[in-house]
């Protein structure tokens, strides 16, 4: 047991922790003001709602001693048998309880990243019936399959030092799956759906580069060198990245936007994720610089494929994680760290890249079939969608009974329901058709 | 009497107000207003998308004055809203029947 380690490990489950209030301001920033509290709501809920599911069963699924590489036993239900020595096989130099308490904050982050996808008209009670399922039957098992001891991803050999797959391509297919099921909102693309506080967005943007430093350099498990690699190839992915994105809003209409710059930020430390322990600090700079641009051209897709993935899940974290655990095959080196492997341009040939790929194609296939799944599922239970009343006057009131922003006396802003606006009133719209892909 | 209305850029509201003062005006109405005129708002972009904003904010001022000062006000107006560029606003002037100060009930021009 090192105490180092485990004073490092437990500051960085809070940094964790803090990242999904962070995620909460970025989504809630561009979302409209009807729908701000309902969209904060669904991040900041998670918190709560995984916190506990992850101490009654979704550790133990995860983490519990391996069944067929597939699943966890139910051996740690409750926390039992989670205690202050370190288990040999997770974290040999921290209590155990501190490694389980680091990967709790990364089960709540992940469905709350998914509500961006279906934002401005999922049912609240929808939502957290899905998030429990989807934590217990998709992100458990996947969760098991990378990282856990026996693991079957894990044992094959495929590279994930902080969730890439895990955490976010997990969350970017399950999004692309909830806005097929759900649908689009009401008036997309023939109204404008403006982002209501962009500095929300950029302050949540900052709180997500904040706590990731908990997340990827946490990841060694330990205050060393290797930590330290993590941080510093975290922290140079996501300022190319955010350069990325700059210059392809710049090249498009020679001006830079405060939305592009935080998307671009968000973007890079996603692709850096998979990879931070396994490269150097110019591989992880390519990494970012990549992922800034792809990303910034991966958001249009949607309109392209028609699907309404409100914030852009898919295209951020679907896209930019697997951009990042496919480029781990092409910048991984051995020099960096002993525990990971040698890519194409370390002199590993292509077998790590096509470890990679596999990785990718599995967690695609599977965050995707079973997350369908279980929309459908959800759908038939209590049903997804709020009635078309309450998507136009906004869910804060329907769901909430509450109004984000009340500048009268007389209560929020919003009630009661105000008469919705034509659907051609203020604006009209042009999406990046033909130049995104 | 008249009332003098005009329509200007929000961020002109303190010139204008300070020029309304300077012709001795003893009230003003000022309420947020959303419009276009011939420009035809302005283009915002999102993540690659981008927006034409036809509905642009506005500041509507409205000024309830004596017949004679109405041509001062007007003018006052103008100098404090007058950018030259596109999208300035307009003033217009119209006839009020009754006017009555609700505390006092004085009614007519001693109600202004």
């Amino acid at each position: 047991m090192d105490t180092g380690d485990t004073a490092f490990v437990l500051i960085s489950a809070a940094l964790v922790m803090f990242m999904t209030p962070g995620l909460a301001l970025f989504y809630g920033g561009m979302v409209r003001a009807k729908n701000v509290l309902a969209t904060v709501m669904q991040s900041f809920f998670t918190i709560g709602l995984v916190s506990v599911l992850w101490v009654l069963v979704g550790y133990s699924l995860a983490f519990g001693p391996d069944k067929g590489g597939l699943i966890g036993g139910l051996d740690y239900v409750g926390f039992a048998n989670v205690g202050q020595a370190p288990n040999p096989d997770l974290s040999p130099t921290i209590p155990h309880i501190a490694y389980a308490c680091f990967q709790m904050f990364f089960a709540v982050i992940t469905p709350a990243l998914i509500t961006g996808a279906f934002a401005e008209r999922m049912k609240f009670s929808a939502f957290a019936l899905f998030t429990t399922l989807w934590l217990l039957i998709v992100y458990a098992p996947l969760a098991h399959w990378v990282w856990a001891p026996g693991g079957w991803l894990r044992e094959f050999g495929a590279l994930d030092f902080a969730g890439g797959t895990v955490v976010h391509m997990n969350a970017g297919f399950a999004a692309l799956a909830a806005a097929i099921v759900i649908g689009k909102r009401r008036g997309f693309l023939k109204e404008a759906m403006l982002p209501h506080a962009l500095p929300f967005t950029v302050l949540g943007a900052g709180i997500l580069w904040f706590g990731w430093f908990g997340f990827n350099a946490g990841s060694a498990l330990a205050a060393n060198g290797l930590a330290a690699t993590a941080f510093i190839a975290t922290n140079t992915a996501t300022g190319a990245a955010l350069l990325g994105w700059c210059l392809v809003d710049w090249l498009k209409r020679r001006k830079t936007t405060t939305l592009g710059a935080a998307s671009g930020a968000v973007a890079g430390l996603v692709a850096i994720t998979p990879a931070a322990g396994y490269v150097g600090p110019m591989g992880a700079m390519a990494i970012g610089f990549a992922a800034g641009i792809v990303c910034a051209l991966a958001v249009g897709l949607k309109y392209r494929f028609g699907y309404d993935d409100a914030l852009d899940v898919v295209g951020v974290h679907g896209i930019g994680g697997m951009l990042g655990a496919l480029l781990i095959g092409v910048f991984a080196t051995t020099a960096v760290n002993s525990a990971g492997a040698d890519g194409l341009l370390a002199g590993g040939g292509l077998t790590l890249l096509g470890k990679q790929a596999v990785a990718v194609l599995v967690t695609l296939a599977f965050s995707g079939i079973v997350s369908f799944i279980l929309l459908k599922l959800v759908d038939l239970v209590v049903g997804l969608r709020v009635s078309e009343e309450e998507e136009l006057a906004g869910l804060d009131i329907g769901e909430h009974e509450e109004a984000g922003y009340a500048f009268t006396e007389g209560g929020g802003g919003t009630a009661p329901m105000p008469a919705p606006a034509p659907a051609s009133s203020s604006a009209t719209i042009r999406v990046p058709q033909g130049d995104s892909a | 009497m008249k009332l003098v209305v005009a329509v200007i850029k929000p961020f002109k509201l303190d010139e204008v107000k300070a020029a309304l003062e300077g012709v001795g005006i003893q009230g003003l109405t000022v309420t947020d207003a959303r419009g276009f005129g011939r420009q035809k708002g302005h283009t915002e972009v999102y993540r690659g998308a981008e927006y034409q904003v036809e509905l642009l904010p506005k500041t509507r001022i409205e000024v309830l004055v004596d017949d004679e000062a109405a041509d001062d006000v007007v003018k006052a107006v103008v100098a404090g809203a007058r950018t030259g560029a596109i999208g300035d606003g307009k003033v217009w002037v119209l006839p009020v029947e009754q006017a009555l100060r609700i505390r006092t009930g004085e009614m007519g021009v001693d109600a202004l």
